[in-house]
């Protein structure tokens, strides 16, 4: 049985599938489906973490895990929301020990708080970043919201 | 912290690393029993700038991460944008971004051994190892007109056309005879196989955990390899080996760079026989809304790409991962339990990038004094070659 399929029989209810390409596939799932999906694709399939990566879109940061399956020739991506304003995801790193930089790095970057994660030090911001500065954001939450008050 | 450990920080600028990175090692005697590290000394925000940047200026910005592997970026950010309209590329390109990405591993490699051979003591290896260099980055100056930063890529295609094939294929005959006896003086080397076997063991299933990518993770027995797992550009119309060694040691992680040299030599030879003339560019107008992942086999392993467009000219995303990325974490794995004089060359032995700049420093952290200098940790590196040298050879 093929990798999609695999996953379509375990998560098929969870997790809205998008083949892309042969060679890339979309899941999205809630954040709290992401732990069990993310620990199927890398223990029981043998997926490989590649990375993962954020978006600041105006529901929340979406953030997707990248798994590639070298004997597929296939990329999945795993893709869940982050909602604003507390921008809570539950870790994928006691599941899959390599997602603890990334992790920390949307940490960083985001300020989306893993749940679950061993240590979200600061990995690459010098240590006098100011507080609740995100640099990968679209923009701060306070401006959006004198966007939103205007165009009301 | 124990009393009886002593941290020793090494960083932000290692003595073999071209990034500054901030190792701690905190010791027992000899021993290392603990260790973090801290980077982001170099970041330089290119993700948020590559956003203010259209999609051509883009692959300019990306080449300049890295001095090194400089085309390996542009390689995965062209094919993430590629990627995310089916753009198709004529197949002269694919062979021209073939030749370029190979012949940058070629460099990039004989660079590591060079530098991994100076930090043994072994200054010859080093001086071999350059000069050998030297011939590869001439043929990127006769294919681009640069040693560095070649700005090869478009999407879509190349912007240079290679035209002198008999005379690349003599000075690639060149590259591969030096590699072949480099090889043969590394490997052979009784005191460099006693120094660097069982040193530093990444065991196979770390490897899997920590998801290390290229020869990091084919040196701990993981047949993994973008180039023959997901084949692009012309890597699925040449023949070449993906080397796969067991140990996980630096000894197999040395090897397997040099062996990939006489590969990629290899690689380049069948690209520029088999190459048709045609078109090298798409030319493509729009690239359209949709997201795309690429990925590059570049010599430190995978980089991979993510670009999210939105039918505008400029990306609205792009992530950047690189293969340090996922290589620098596993030394926690390797160091501990391993010796003073070893740990800088297991940092190392990931080949995270490398620098001149020399400035590493063993302190004892309540009196701030200053107990090994950076030289002196080299030197004490080297010392141990030497004892071993004596030893071996009676």
């Amino acid at each position: 049985m093929s990798v999609i399929e695999q996953i379509k029989t375990r998560f098929g209810g969870k997790a809205a599938v998008q083949e892309r390409s042969p060679r890339r596939v979309y899941l999205t799932v809630q954040k709290q489906d992401v732990t069990a999906l993310g620990e199927f694709l890398f223990r029981e399939l043998g997926g490989r973490f590649s990375t993962a990566s954020g978006v600041d879109t105006r529901p929340g940061v979406e953030v997707l895990y990248h798994f590639a399956f070298d004997r597929d020739n296939l990329v999945v991506s795993v893709r869940t929301l982050a909602e604003k304003p507390e921008l809570e995801l539950p870790s994928l790193t006691p599941a899959v020990p390599a997602a603890e930089w990334v992790e920390r790095e949307i940490h960083e970057m985001f300020g989306v708080n893993f749940a679950g994660h061993p240590n979200l030090a600061t990995l690459l911001l010098p240590d006098d970043w100011p507080d609740g500065v995100y640099p990968l954001r679209k923009k701060t939450f306070e401006s959006e919201q004198e966007l939103t008050a205007r165009e009301n | 912290m124990d009393k009886k450990e002593t941290l020793i920080p090494i960083g932000p600028y290692h003595p073999l690393l071209e990034e500054p990175e901030f190792f701690k090692f905190y010791v027992e005697g000899e021993k290392v029993v603990d260790a973090e590290v801290r980077i982001g000394y170099n970041h330089r925000g290119i993700e948020k700038l590559s956003e203010a940047k259209t999609f051509d200026q883009a692959t300019f910005t990306v080449e300049r991460i890295c001095g090194i592997c400089s085309t390996s970026h542009p390689f995965a950010y062209v094919r993430a944008v590629e990627d995310i309209s089916g753009i198709a590329v004529p197949e002269r390109a694919e062979y021209i971004r073939t030749i370029i990405g190979d012949l940058e591993r070629i460099h990039s490699h004989l660079l590591w051994v060079g530098l991994a051979g100076h930090f043994l003591g072994y200054n010859t290896v080093f001086m071999w190892a350059w000069k050998y260099r030297e011939p590869v980055l001439d043929i990127f100056e006769a294919i681009s007109g640069n040693r560095n930063h070649y700005g090869m890529f478009k999407v879509g295609g190349v912007r240079r056309d290679i035209n002198d094939i008999a005379g690349l294929l003599k000075a690639i005959d060149d590259v591969e005879s030096f590699c072949n006896m480099l090889l043969k003086a590394v490997i052979d080397d009784p005191v460099i196989k006693a120094r660097l076997k069982n040193v530093g063991v990444l065991k196979k299933e770390d490897a899997i955990a920590m998801g290390v990518v290229g020869p990091v993770a084919r040196a701990s027995g993981l047949a993994i390899d973008v180039r023959k797992d997901h084949p692009y550009a012309a890597y699925d119309r040449v023949k070449f080996e993906t080397i796969v060694m067991e140990g996980g040691d630096i000894f197999n992680k040395t090897a397997i760079r040099l062996l990939e040299c006489v590969e990629s030599a290899k690689i380049i030879r069948q690209c520029l026989k088999q190459m048709r003339p045609g078109p090298i560019d798409a030319a493509v107008r729009e690239v359209g809304a949709g997201e795309g992942i690429g990925q590059h086999e570049a010599p430190r392993g995978e980089v991979i790409h993510y670009v999210k467009a939105n039918g505008s000219n400029y990306p609205e995303r792009h992530k950047i991962r690189a293969p340090s990325f996922m290589n620098v974490p596993s030394f926690k794995r390797t160091v501990i339990g391993e010796s003073l004089a070893d740990a800088a060359l297991i940092t190392a032995a990931v080949d995270p990038c490398y620098c001149c700049t020399e400035r590493m420093a063993a302190v004892e952290p309540e009196t701030g004094r200053v107990i090994l200098t950076g030289q002196e940790l080299v030197r004490l590196s080297q010392e141990k070659t030497e004892q071993m040298k004596v030893k071996l050879r009676g």
